[in-house]
């Protein structure tokens, strides 16, 4: 018996050897935590999983009907010890997993800064974050690095034991980050930014990928991640910017078109505005960015004016085509150039304030009513102007 | 014909609309075809129509349209699993810079179809047709609260089936993946009629479902034997109950986000655009909202077959009767306080994640306390190992190691690592074969002979359970292995060669499943062809202690001749001990509800709006919407609903049943 089951288990052992694990085998700090915790509470389940699987197995082999020495008590139904048992022995296991559950996500929340490159090796002045912007287009990567200004398609590349910092789009649909040997994954998603803190600790080339299905070349939104020593990605940034192209609003609007199995390219130089134009929709000149609209719309909006200012599309990723009976396809027009724009939402970033005011939360009165309060900023409202455009810090 | 004219009639369906460019859509849609000319042929040469039409379609005999929901399912069941095995086949040999067999507009309907009909055209039937089998027999009533309503629901859930299947022929099915996130299911990026297929297919057949739901609720409250208190009802009617809470309480809100998604859609709103204000957001939310709940409206029902099962083949009274109550309803409740565990990495802040997850773990604490009811419920028993109770131990071993996976995927940063990898596929086939169609086949063969008077063969039916359960775990232990290796769901190729090995024993379980469904149906022939050795008289061959085994196999259309009185939570074994005796004389005449076409009529009209909308032909859906109208005004004005069965019929079917006992001695 016991040796056929060691024959059994023999073959998956060998199949087992010749796979990469990579979940429970992973080369950055982050993920290794998350395997922790994993592991962890495996085999704290496995302390209510294990003996019921072998009482299961016991009961119906003990009491099986054509046992003649098992006791038979047809109408026992109830023994308040035992449902205190039943209940209890689950419950501990899940205080200690939500206890888990708890600390983990709040250790392991992917917007936190990272506080160790290692277990014991806490992060310091000196480990200054590389920062990567990380869009997902139809069906390729595009990662901008800020500091360097440079940009790559389909390959990520990072200094080993430095924190990276992510921020994370996506230009028309859901798409999700993942490196399994990174660092758990976070959505990419159009007109909404996420954030993933990551580190990796051992060099060596990892895949990355889309973990959440967006279309037809989906399968193919594959991409290298290099873990490299220092002087590596000093050479990769430097073979970067050697690069013959690159990317500014047009090119990038060129690139963003759906395509699938891209090869791996890189881009000397990039439009600093790009990523948080992306971000808020407004890469085409004359397209109102989001963060603007919604400055102009937490001080009472344009009014009727906002309705009327938009314009028929001209171009979208994909031959758009507009609802049967909606209006035609349509973008509101910006009010400032695509320039002045971004400067003013760089000013507002620059200076650590939120893009917009708080908004006021009083309940809504209904369409063409007045919020309370509203009153003097009605009269503004009526006639735009560039003034509204003002961020006040 | 002039364009305009042939744009009027036919929208946008062109001749390009039909796949002929599809081999494979081509030769299926040739086999369904010759096999529905048969099937048609077949009715018509033995001349059945007009047994089908009177004793069946239009029947609102709640026994009747059980039989009919399961019907659906095992023929939805036949379509969703052809999707599973193509998706196999392409996954085992896409490897190498093969491409595989499917290209990516076919692949990803595949799977997008495999999701919607595995859960709304196979699971959801089964389930209902089940409970609505059982239920009114279980509390001793004569039919449901609405008979007629649960004839039009049926026929409306048919109708979203043939909806879905009617895409696999003209035009496409979505390519979105069985939830249809926005903004890849909006207009902007699903141009094309797969996704309303996919909102009318769902808005039709949620009209039956939210209906049944209704009137099962109303069944169980009002219409109880009497002496049936809340807590002497048998374990499945109160799992039954819960489950439809959860429907009525859910299915709104999938019809208001697909509303909301098809105004997006067709009068260009912009709740779930990117742009114009729109939050896709909202719609993930909305979706799973319901979708938590959905997955304990199918497992529920399938936890009081268990019980039932458990404790009739054990020979015991069901262990801890009301902590098993208030497992099931504190499960209720919590199904709705968890469903953002289904999206963990969309970049919630730590405390709601934490919140969430912690949530999703409390509800394994009433599910593990009734795993432990039903094994000590075997403990000092006298276990007959019977079909169903073969299928109750294999789901208690398979299912604690889905729910255990399914805790793990509850821990935020576990999920993190996890969430849409095939580890996850592996957890929700884990649940959903190791529990709802485990469950199902331990019901199916546990009232199989209350519905037709004979027992399933159990040697076709040994088969097919092991090869389902060994399928299974075959076909599913590589994906939690994939899914460690970090291996997403929904791939169509893959560049890594050390998977396939992988892919291709997922693949060998796959067919060992197929083995499993077909012997499944043998099954069935064979237990037809040989149902006189096989026949049950007594109408109690399990030694059962619930109601549905008082009468006779199968029930007469009135079920019960006279309405049983209830003492105990076992009532049917409590009248065998109490020396309970049939009533041989002084039956009354039965006031029966009357068959009815109009469910049969108005489902036909929701299939012809739901088409006229998905290809623009307006003059078609605004007819059908009419006529919908009209015939729901004029059924009103039927007055024609109800009936007496003669005392003499019954005292003479009541008869050839006492000949029958008799004859059994």
């Amino acid at each position: 018996m016991r040796r056929s089951g060691a024959l059994l288990l023999f073959p998956l052992a060998v199949l087992l050897s010749g796979c990469d694990l990579v979940v429970l085998a992973p080369a950055g700090d982050v993920a290794v935590q998350q395997r922790d915790l994993l592991v962890v509470s495996t085999l704290l389940m496995l302390l209510i999983i294990l003996p019921v699987m072998a009482l299961t197995v016991l009961f119906a082999w003990r009491y099986r009907q054509s046992s003649t020495t098992a006791i038979y008590t047809p109408d026992w139904d109830h023994s308040t010890k035992l449902e205190l048992v039943i209940w209890a022995a689950p419950l501990l296991v899940i205080i200690c997993l939500g206890a888990l559950t708890w600390l983990g996500s709040h250790l392991l929340d992917p917007y936190r800064r990272i506080d160790r490159i290692e277990p014991g090796q806490p992060v310091t002045q000196n480990h200054k974050p590389l920062r990567v912007d990380v869009v997902a287009l139809d069906w390729k990567w595009l990662f901008i690095y800020p500091d360097y200004g440079i940009a790559s398609v389909n390959e990520l590349a990072a200094p080993v034991n430095q924190p990276i910092d992510f921020r994370i789009t996506s230009s028309t649909v859901m798409n999700s980050f993942y490196i399994p040997a990174l660092a758990g994954q976070i959505y990419a998603m159009p007109a909404m930014e996420t954030k993933l803190h990551a580190v990796i600790n051992r060099p060596g080339t990892y895949s990355g990928f889309s973990a959440n299905y967006s279309g037809a070349g989906f399968s193919g939104m594959r991409f290298a991640f290099h873990g490299l020593s220092d002087q590596a990605f000093g050479e990769w940034v430097t073979q970067t910017k050697g690069a013959q192209a690159t990317l500014s609003r047009e090119t990038y609007l060129d690139l963003e078109r759906p395509s699938e199995n891209e090869p791996v390219r890189h881009y000397a130089s990039v439009d600093p505005d790009l990523y948080g134009a992306i971000l808020n929709l407004c890469v085409e000149r004359g397209k109102m960015c989001m963060n603007e609209m919604m400055s102009i719309d937490a001080k009472g909006g344009l009014g009727l004016a906002g309705v009327r200012n938009t314009l028929p599309l001209q171009y979208d990723k994909l031959a758009r085509r507009g609802a049967v009976f909606g209006n035609d396809p349509s973008y509101v027009a910006s009010i400032c150039t695509a320039e002045e724009a971004a400067a003013a939402s760089r000013a507002a970033r620059d200076a650590g304030a939120k893009y917009w005011p708080v908004r006021d939360l009083s309940p809504l009165r209904g369409a063409g009513l007045l919020s309370p309060g509203e009153g003097s900023r009605r009269a503004d409202a009526e006639t735009p102007s560039l003034g509204l455009l003002r961020f006040e810090l | 014909m002039p364009e305009t004219l042939t744009k009027f009639i036919f929208g946008r369906l062109t001749l390009e609309s039909l796949p002929l460019h599809e081999p494979i859509v081509v030769v299926t849609f040739i086999v369904v075809a010759l096999g529905g000319l048969a099937v048609l042929g077949a009715v018509t040469y033995f001349k059945l129509w007009g047994y089908l039409w009177r004793e069946w379609f239009t029947s609102v005999d709640h026994k009747k349209i059980g039989i009919m929901y399961m019907a659906l399912g095992l023929v939805m069941l036949l379509r969703g699993f052809s999707d599973a095995i193509m998706m196999r086949l392409q996954q085992a040999i896409a490897f190498n810079g093969s491409e595989g067999y499917l290209n990516a507009h076919h692949y990803d309907q595949i799977f997008t179809a495999h999701g919607v009909i595995m859960i709304f055209f196979v699971a959801m039937p089964f389930v209902t047709g089940l409970m609505n089998f059982v239920v009114p027999l279980q509390i001793g009533a004569r039919d449901v609260s609405f008979p007629f309503l649960n004839n039009f629901s049926f026929w409306m859930t048919v109708g979203g089936a043939i909806l879905v299947m009617a895409s696999l022929f003209v035009g496409e099915f979505a390519r979105t993946g069985w939830l249809a996130y926005p903004p890849l299911s909006g207009i902007n990026y699903s141009p094309d009629v797969g996704v309303d297929y996919y909102i009318w297919a769902l808005q039709v057949a949620g009209v039956g479902t939210t209906l049944s739901g209704i009137n099962l609720i109303c069944t169980i409250i009002k219409m109880r034997a009497p002496g049936m208190t809340m807590m002497r009802m048998p374990v499945f009617t109160w799992t039954s109950l819960c489950t439809n809470v959860l429907i009525v309480a859910s299915f709104p809100v999938l019809t208001a986000v697909l509303t909301l998604l098809a105004l997006d859609r067709y009068v260009g709103t912009n709740f779930f655009t990117n742009d114009f204000g729109g939050n896709p957001m909202m719609y993930v939310n909305l979706i799973w909202i319901w979708g938590h709940p959905e997955v304990y409206i199918l497992i529920l029902p399938l936890f009081g077959v268990f019980s039932e099962v458990t404790s009739t083949f054990s020979g015991k009274r069901l262990f801890g009767y009301t902590s098993m109550v208030y497992a099931t309803i504190v499960i209720t409740i919590l199904s709705y306080l968890v469903w953002l565990h289904h999206f963990f990495t969309m970049g919630s802040g730590a405390s709601v994640n934490s919140f969430f997850g912690i949530t999703t773990m409390i509800i394994s604490i009433p599910t593990g306390a009734k795993i432990f009811n039903w094994l000590f419920t075997m403990y000092r028993g006298r276990i007959r190992f019977e079909l169903p109770m073969m299928w109750t131990v294999a789901f208690m071993l398979t299912f604690v190691v889905g729910g255990m996976t399914g805790v793990l995927l509850a821990v935020p940063p576990a999920d993190f690592v996890l969430h849409n990898s095939l580890f996850l596929i592996a957890h929700f086939h884990n649940v959903i074969i190791g529990g709802v169609l485990f469950g199902l086949f331990a019901g199916i063969a546990y009232w199989w002979p209350k519905a037709f008077g004979f027992r399933l063969d159990p040697f076709w039916g040994k088969v097919s359970f092991w090869c389902w359960v060994l399928g299974f775990w075959l076909a599913f232990m590589p994906l939690y292995i994939l899914g460690l290796m970090g291996v997403t769901r929904r791939m169509r190729v893959f560049d890594d060669p050390s998977l396939q090995i992988w892919f291709v024993i997922a693949a060998f379980g796959a067919v060992l499943i197929a083995c499993g469904i077909a012997a499944f149906l043998v099954q069935i022939f064979v237990s037809i062809r040989k149902r006189e050795a096989l026949a049950d008289h007594t109408g109690d061959p399990w030694d059962g202690r619930t109601l549905e085994w008082s009468t006779s196999s199968p029930p007469p259309a009135y079920n019960f001749a006279f309405t049983p009185v209830i003492r105990d939570n076992d009532a049917w074994f409590d009248m065998k001990k109490a020396g309970y005796r049939r009533p041989l004389s002084g039956f009354k005449p039965i006031h029966m509800p009357r068959n009815t076409g109009t469910g049969v009529v108005l489902a036909v009209f929701s299939v012809a709006l739901g088409f006229g909308l998905i290809w623009y032909m307006w003059w078609l859906a605004a007819l059908s919407f009419v006529c919908l109208i009209a015939t729901a005004i004029g059924h009103t004005f039927n007055y024609h609903r109800d009936f007496d069965i003669p005392a003499a019929e019954v005292a003479q079917t009541e008869e050839a049943r006492t000949t029958l006992l008799a004859a059994q001695g």
